[in-house]
């Protein structure tokens, strides 16, 4: 019998940052061949970060994504403060914590709105969406705005920030700026719990499977800057222990190194992994309006994830609004740091997900070697595989269709092609 | 649905991080006056709906790192009556271009463990080396607000209006205090094309020089004064080999200091 062949093929993925294509092969009722295939251009940051100075890592890692600059500024900070001996506490602290949820507000509020809703509501893109949803559109925008507001005070700008330093900012910013940012959160605040709403009554296409995920669990926060690693399987690791434990594969088809977990495989991160791994650590509204959306403590079902990024919005407003009521001014705005030889290690999470540094530096603080993985590396394969198994069921769909939703079970997890092709050095190869 | 009377916009991507095209979806309170005023024709970042050529306006991002890049963007420039590279990946190579001072396989043996695999050219080189080029817009990243007055200069058939002149005018502007002469802070405003609203100096750092060399930039005598301050000349060589390492002006600058 003759078994007849489809091939899905998407050759510029939309709504996704940077360069990727998706090309599924099917034969009868099989899935024969999943390909995200990255052909964003390689930019080699890992080997020109080589024989720069430490003090210039957050500024140049920031370069690699301009969705997430703040992440790899975080990141890197906490590195080479590892490296350093030196520590960040008490109002610098927060002042990071501050920081990080504008730009968790405002990748989202991107990601929510822009890149992800056309897809459960049928419209090409935000705009054509806008003409039907105007108001939910200018809502959508007005609260990745208040994201960036927080970046622009406390930054100097929404892309690219400059006010980041190894131990801490350049400047506090005056007192009457961030208490201008209280009104606007608290309108942001009531925007989250409408998107919570908004997002929950969204057609969810019914897909699940058993995910190893991997997320920081902090004592008592949810988790951002600061954690151990940890999954639903069984991992529980110190961040330094990173490289003991994953490995990154570099096949022919892709410019980004698909990451793994040495033990098991692919796993998954970003807000849904965070979310189930750190549920209780979520504050008390955020909690009720994912109940109330009808989500449990743990999801397994990726496509709900623009509900889990919209309660992470939620809880960013929440967690900023604490962080400015309690402001206090801190002494300096940086701890001092001195050059000195070592090794350090950095993982935060990132709006998509966590992204590890390690760096090694010499006596005069020049680095001698970095390794850097993004969270879309580590997502990869998890993609991959949800397609091998998203698309049987739905073989039958004419072939438009099954693209359109290949497609968004694609942009479940955000991808961010720019961040994954830059790479890390590898110890595993394609077989 | 598109609309014939409207002229077509369209953005393009070659190696970049994303935040130039990302500046146009942060225009929060315009993006959609923009989209009322233009026809979104390609635009990938935002949207899946694709119109096929040739656009009005042309937005680039990003530099040429590749053999395939290398080609597209002729096909880009030959369907584009108007092309605006926005950024400095764009119009200087970006900061990707340190591999230019490098040899790239060595670069690639770094990264990536089967370098076969890796299809690179020796050089990032921004698009006017590749195509003519009708106006580059600065910045890494640029700034939103002259990216809205390139696309009204556009819309109204003006020449845009961006400032060369250096960052330090900024600052007087904004009432900044010098932070080089004030605090011995090395700074690259002298040396740096405006258009960021002087921003680092204002939280009390020196300028990075994001924006790319100012018309006429006197980067020797800032050098002596930066070595008068005490910067070594290894230092010296790392600034100008920043997110504009491959503009002219400071790539002589970053050689003159190399041993």
């Amino acid at each position: 019998m003759r078994m007849s062949g489809k091939t899905i093929k998407v050759d510029y993925l939309a709504r996704v940052e940077g360069e990727g294509a998706l090309q599924i092969k099917t034969r009868g009722q099989q899935v024969t061949d999943v390909k995200l295939r990255i052909f964003e251009p390689p930019r080699f940051f890992e080997a020109f970060l080589r024989g720069r100075l430490f003090s210039e890592a957050p500024d140049i890692t920031a370069r690699i994504c301009g969705i997430c600059p703040v992440a790899y500024q975080m990141s890197a900070c906490h590195a080479m403060e590892d490296a350093l001996g030196a520590r960040v506490e008490g109002p610098l602290r927060e002042l990071r914590r501050l920081l990080y949820c504008g730009e968790w507000i405002e990748s989202h509020a991107l990601h929510v709105y822009m890149l992800h809703a056309p897809d459960f509501l049928g419209y090409e893109d935000a705009i054509q969406m806008a003409r039907e949803h105007g108001e939910i559109v200018q809502r959508g925008l007005r609260l990745k705005k208040t994201g960036n507001e927080i970046m622009s005070l406390l930054g100097g700008r929404e892309i690219h920030p400059v006010n980041v330093r190894v131990g801490g900012f350049y400047k506090i910013p005056a007192q009457h700026d961030i208490a201008a940012l209280v009104e606007k959160l608290k309108w942001a605040r009531e925007a989250a719990l409408e998107t919570v709403r908004w997002t929950a009554k969204m057609p969810m296409p019914n897909f699940e499977r058993d995910y190893e995920f991997v997320a920081l669990r902090h004592p008592n926060e949810y988790p951002l800057n600061e954690g151990r690693l940890v999954s639903n399987k069984g991992l529980d690791i110190a961040v330094r222990e990173y490289d003991q434990h994953f490995s990154e594969r570099h096949l022919a088809y892709s410019n980004a190194l698909h990451s793994l977990l040495n033990e098991r495989a692919a796993y998954f991160v970003g807000p849904l992994a965070r979310y189930n791994l750190n549920f209780d650590r979520l504050s008390p509204l955020a909690k009720q309006a994912a109940r109330e959306a009808g989500l449990e403590p743990v999801c397994r079902n990726p496509f709900q994830s623009i509900i889990v990024r919209s309660v992470e919005i939620l809880y960013a407003c929440e967690e900023a609004l604490r962080i400015l009521e309690r402001f206090e001014r801190p002494e300096k705005p940086a701890v001092e740091v001195a050059p000195r030889v070592g090794t350090g290690y950095g993982c935060t999470e990132a709006p998509r997900g966590i992204l590890y540094h390690r760096y090694r530096l010499n006596g005069q603080g020049v680095i001698l070697d970095a390794k850097i993985v993004p969270p879309t590396s580590q997502n990869q394969k998890t993609i991959e595989d949800d397609l091998w198994k998203f698309v049987p069921p739905r073989i039958a769909l004419p072939i438009d269709q099954l693209q359109k939703q290949c497609e968004q079970a694609v942009r479940n997890y955000d991808p961010c092609i720019s961040c994954a092709t830059h790479f890390l050095k590898l110890r595993l190869e394609h077989e | 649905m598109p609309q014939k009377d409207k002229p077509t916009l369209a953005v393009w991507k070659f190696a970049s991080c994303d935040g130039c095209q990302l500046s146009l979806l942060d225009c929060e309170d315009e993006l959609l006056a923009v989209a009322s005023a233009l026809q979104i024709a390609n635009f990938m970042e935002a949207s899946s709906s694709v119109i096929k050529g040739p656009y009005d306006l042309s937005l680039v991002e990003g530099s040429i790192t590749t053999p395939h890049d290398a080609e597209r963007i002729h096909a880009i420039r030959r369907a584009s009556k108007f092309l605006v590279t926005i950024g400095a990946c764009a119009t200087s190579g970006g900061i990707q271009a340190l591999r230019n001072f490098k040899d790239v396989r060595e670069f690639t043996t770094i990264v990536y463990a089967r370098p076969e695999y890796i299809e690179t050219l020796n050089k990032s080189t921004p698009i006017a080396d590749h195509v003519r080029v009708d106006f580059e817009l600065r910045g890494c990243p640029i700034n939103k607000r002259q990216l809205l007055e390139v696309v009204s200069a556009f819309l109204n058939g003006r020449k845009p209006n961006t400032p060369p002149h250096s960052v330090c005018v900024e600052c007087k502007l904004r009432g900044t205090v010098c932070v080089m002469v004030a605090h011995g802070t090395p700074c690259l405003g002298p040396v740096t094309q405006a258009g960021c609203g002087a921003i680092c100096p204002a939280y009390d750092r020196g300028c990075y020089g994001c924006f790319g060399p100012k018309e006429t930039p006197n980067t020797k005598s800032l050098a002596a004064s930066w070595s008068s301050l005490g910067v070594t000349e290894e230092d010296l060589v790392r600034t100008f080999r920043g997110f504009n390492a491959f503009a002219e002006a400071f790539r002589k600058e970053s050689d003159a200091h190399e041993r």
